[in-house]
């Protein structure tokens, strides 16, 4: 949940300072697919479990043993590739070699020049559109853990491995560097956690490392055309982190380019505590993974029929509801409250309750300011429409109409019942104006300040004194009065005042 | 005894699994100190598994076509709670917790296992000289190689240790020890034996098959452990034909076809003769017989040593010291993986893995890896055509007679030349086995090689049957 609450700002939104640069992002997201068992064995895919419970020879990499592809773990991949609209076309895995404790083999199974994904691309909830190069299978490593040394390998007594997720199937998933604010690639990894939660591919936890996100990141001065040298970063642990990150990394980019040094493309590390990336490998230990094709296993040949059986099982996803939430409720798809409507999965509430009558505006504001609740999907939208339609015809205030919706959420009840039996009646204009200048008469000293700020046109002064009376006469009335009518029933009163 | 007999004879309770696994023990302990073919002899399990079978004999149960037949097994096919070492000091210790599918498919089928063989170090030589626990001998002359890498399982054969034995041909792992043993050793199509279990050196040409005194027995021994197993992606799917039953079907009709390429240069002209007097033999018995050319495999050997190490380089990477086997520490990971595979590894292995990662760097990969590829598609594509025009191909299997220890051992290409004949196939893919044809100048036993097409063992089969029949004593 705390991943997807990012605010919604445009792309174009830069970094401060910075005025005079690009900065370039390309993404790298890793994804565990939500299968019952591993890549290549058919150990149980569950995180959590007790280290090393969860393992066989074959994801052991044990002398002898060998791969069988998991079918599960292919159709996700399809899926991902599809809702991405890369093209899928047939595959083949190829060994990525490198030395290290948690990988069993001592290479990974990846696909190298023939993934199975290709050439999509992601529209984003602001707009743009960001190009996705490859999306391909590969299999998870196992799990360092560093005791002492604070948990760092270097200086660590001693070090255990847990290999339950070894072998555990990943897509991962790259992007174009199109990206160009590290607020656009927020908004890039919170739609694609929504696609891969929507296609039930993955549960995409950043948190439990189901979803891991690499950073690509460059630097150039406006009107360049070439890209910089980048750094990849790594360690991002969730989206906040990942947006920190890159605004770290691209100011320190600039001090150095702008003091005369070099950018050495490396990898970098984030560190979350100290907010800075650090060194990482050096250059000495600089790979070389002599990729070359599994020999262990077959290539991946999908076929049109199992690609189009994912197609027409495809749900809709983000974009195009965002496309058809904007329609009904005639306003454009960026529109923040459409984007939280789809964010929270009361599009499809939205939709309905418009479709019911129900005024698009209002029904908006609800799902964007008084829906973020548990079970908000369950609302009747015929109530919903009732709702808007009663505070239309100023049956109900906006406050008595959050309270009315409250208690549809938790009873279900209409909303004309609830209004009834709360005894909300808009107070008529004489009624209301009478409890007004009781008020006033009330607080004499108050009022003879407030028409003498608003006289000298001390703007902040009168807004806090309008809040002071608006506040006494809502307590007054109970929270009946309706705030609009209050406001310009005082605004009368201090011009006749003054 | 054929193994064939000694099954029926079991079978038909004439005489006990244990008796006869008794019977091979008494040879082992009497002449393996001196030929050194076992890394292991398992002589207890041996003899439990025997009485289970009599067990099954007595209670009407039948045990299976290889019903107390036993079996020496090369030490690079995984058996349970049993080391499997493949002759490295990297593996020592290691047991691993699961039996290959061949090895569950023998139990399955009778089969008495009386031990681990030798071999060279992860099934990388010609001689077995390079095991890290001595060498072999060649059981008709002490002072002469076995051949390898399964020299072991060749040699257990050729002493009478057991009428049956696994090995696993990557290059001619099976065949050239076979020729140099005088026994009968077949490379299956790639695929048709599952590789599951068998510890990898080369994964797109490995291939396990038989050992066996006779023609026969072979054939029987694939028919039992070949077939599809789930757990190996390139195992090759459908029913596995009878081959015990073509080999009376004699080579009427049979198009035979000598490769002219294999026949010239570097060919020991005894060895040569034998192969010349076995395609008349052939005709004799009414094959047609003719010229063939594989032109492309001349450039085999070449291509081989490429691809080979530069998988193994990948395959062997994973013997780091972490999880199993020996670890010889470090100050820090990277320094305890290199002291471990400093001290693990053999020369000829370290050899390897530095050629293969050589080959596989980058900037080097077209020139080296990618180009021996492609090496490799010009051979399928010369024997496709030479099998439109013959169904079975005849050479030698080695170009010499067993060669003497330490001959070539400081002499790496001299050693991998002895492969030159027998490469070609497993970069096609495709079976071929080595019959006893009759011995050299010096005496010892000359192995003819047939050769057939991707899943062409019946034709194989009937040519080595009706070889065998005209074998000079």
């Amino acid at each position: 949940m705390t991943d997807t609450a990012v605010p919604y700002l445009t792309a174009k939104h830069g970094i401060v300072g910075l005025d005079e640069w690009e900065l370039v992002v390309g993404l790298e997201v890793h994804c565990e697919l939500a299968t019952n068992t591993k890549m290549f064995c058919s150990c149980a895919n569950h995180f959590g479990d007790e280290p090393n419970t969860n393992i066989c020879p074959v994801c052991l990499g044990l002398p002898g043993s060998l791969p069988v592809v998991n079918a599960e773990a292919v159709e996700f991949a399809i899926r991902i590739g599809r809702a991405l609209n890369c093209d899928v076309h047939s595959s083949v895995f190829a060994r990525k070699n490198y030395f290290y404790p948690d990988m069993p083999k001592d290479y990974q199974v990846s696909q190298y020049d023939q993934p199975i994904s290709a050439d999509g691309w992601l529209d984003l909830a602001d707009g743009s559109r960001v190009g996705i190069t490859r999306a391909h299978m590969e299999e998870d490593t196992g799990k360092n853990t560093h005791a002492g040394a604070g948990g760092r390998i270097h200086g660590a007594d001693y070090s255990l491995i847990d290999y339950n997720r070894a072998g555990v199937p990943l897509v991962e998933i790259v992007s174009e560097p199109d990206i160009r604010s590290p607020e656009q690639a927020r908004i890039y990894v919170a739609e694609l956690r929504t696609i891969l939660l929507a296609i039930e591919a993955s549960d995409a936890k950043m948190e439990e490392g189901s979803m891991r996100v690499d950073a690509n990141v460059s630097m150039r001065r406006l009107g360049e055309d070439v890209f910089g040298t980048r750094c990849e970063v790594k360690n991002l642990n969730s989206i906040r982190s990942l947006g920190r990150a890159i605004e770290y990394e691209a100011r320190r980019q600039v001090d150095l380019i702008t003091s005369g040094e070099r950018i050495v493309q490396q990898t970098r590390h984030w560190d979350e505590e100290a907010g800075r990336t650090r060194d990482g490998r050096s250059k000495e230990e600089a790979e070389d993974y002599r990729y070359f094709q599994e020999p262990d296993l077959m290539p991946i040949e999908p076929g049109q029929a199992w690609i189009d059986r994912v197609d027409a099982a495809m749900p809709k996803l983000p974009a195009a509801r965002r496309q058809a939430m904007a329609a009904v409720a005639g306003v454009e798809p960026t529109r923040t409250a459409v984007v939280v409507a789809v964010d929270r999965q009361l599009d499809e509430l939205g939709i309905a309750a418009i479709a019911a009558g129900g005024d698009p505006s209002r029904v908006l504001t609800h799902i964007e300011h008084n829906l973020a609740v548990e079970g908000a999907g369950a609302l009747s939208p015929i109530h919903v429409a009732e709702l808007t339609q009663m505070e239309v015809k100023g049956e109900l205030t906006a406050t008595q109409a959050k309270t009315v919706l409250a208690e549809m959420l938790t009873t279900g009840i209409a909303p004309a019942a609830i209004a009834a039996a709360k005894g909300f009646e808009t107070m008529d204009t004489g009624a209301l104006e009478a409890m007004v200048d009781e008020v006033i008469a009330g607080h004499p000293a108050e009022w003879a300040d407030f028409v003498a700020i608003v006289a000298a046109g001390d703007d902040k002064k009168a807004k806090k004194l309008t809040g002071f009376f608006t506040g006494k006469i809502m307590q007054t009335s109970k929270g009946q009065a309706d705030g609009k009518a209050v406001n310009a029933l005082l605004a009368a009163k201090l011009n006749a005042g003054g | 005894m054929s193994a064939i007999e000694l099954a029926r004879s079991i079978r038909a309770g004439e005489r006990s699994a244990r008796e006869v696994v008794d019977g091979y023990l008494a040879t082992i302990a009497e002449r393996e100190p001196s030929i050194h073919a076992f890394n292991v002899v398992t002589a207890e399990q041996a003899r439990v598994a025997a009485d289970a079978v009599d067990a099954r004999v007595a209670a009407g149960d039948d045990p299976g076509p290889l019903a107390g037949v036993p079996i020496a097994l090369k030490d690079n096919l995984c058996t349970q709670g049993i080391p499997t070492t493949c002759s490295s000091k990297i593996l020592e210790g290691w047991r691993p917790p699961y039996d290959a599918t061949v090895v569950t498919k023998l139990a399955a089928a009778g089969a008495v296992s009386v031990g681990k063989t030798n071999l060279d170090e992860f099934a990388m030589g010609s001689s077995t000289e390079n095991s890290a626990f001595g060498p072999t001998r060649n059981p008709h002359d002490l002072e002469r190689v076995p051949g390898g890498s399964s020299g072991g399982s060749a040699a257990a054969v050729a002493a009478g240790f057991a009428p049956l034995s696994l090995g696993s041909d990557t290059g001619g792992s099976i065949r050239q020890p076979a020729s140099l043993c005088g026994v009968v050793g077949v490379k299956p199509t790639y695929g048709l034996v599952s590789r599951y279990g068998l510890v990898a050196f080369a994964s797109s040409l490995d291939q396990i098959g038989p050992f066996a005194t006779n023609v026969a027995d072979a054939a029987l021994l694939l028919e039992v452990i070949a077939g599809h197993d789930p757990l190996d992606s390139t195992s090759i799917p459908g029913p596995v034909p009878s081959y015990s039953q073509v080999l009376s079907d004699g080579v009427d009709g049979l198009r035979v076809g000598i490769i002219t390429e294999l026949m010239g240069e570097g060919i020991a002209p005894d060895v040569r003769r034998r192969v010349e007097e076995a395609a008349e033999h052939l005709a004799q018995n009414g094959a047609t017989v003719g010229e063939a050319s594989v032109p492309a495999a001349m450039f085999g050997l070449s291509a081989y040593y490429l691809i080979a190490p530069a998988e193994a380089s990948s395959n062997l990477a994973r013997y780091d010291g972490v999880r199993y086997g020996l670890r010889v520490d470090g100050a820090t990971t990277a320094e305890m993986m290199e002291n471990t595979r400093t001290e693990g590894f053999g020369i000829e292995v370290k050899r390897r893995i530095m050629l293969g990662t050589y080959a596989l760097s980058a900037g080097y990969y077209e020139a080296f890896y990618g180009k021996a590829q492609k090496v490799r598609t010009l051979i399928v594509r010369d024997f496709a055509a030479a099998y439109e025009k013959f169904d079975v191909l005849l050479s030698p299997t080695a170009p010499t007679t067993a060669f003497r220890f330490g001959e070539k051992a400081e002499d790496p290409l001299s050693m991998y030349l002895s492969d030159v004949c027998t490469i070609p196939t497993n970069l096609a893919g495709q079976p071929a086995m080595s019959v006893p044809f009759g011995v050299g100048d010096d005496g010892m036993p000359v192995g003819v090689q047939v050769l057939a097409p991707a899943l062409g063992e019946v034709p194989m089969f009937r040519a080595a049957a009706v070889l065998e029949a005209g074998a000079p004593s």
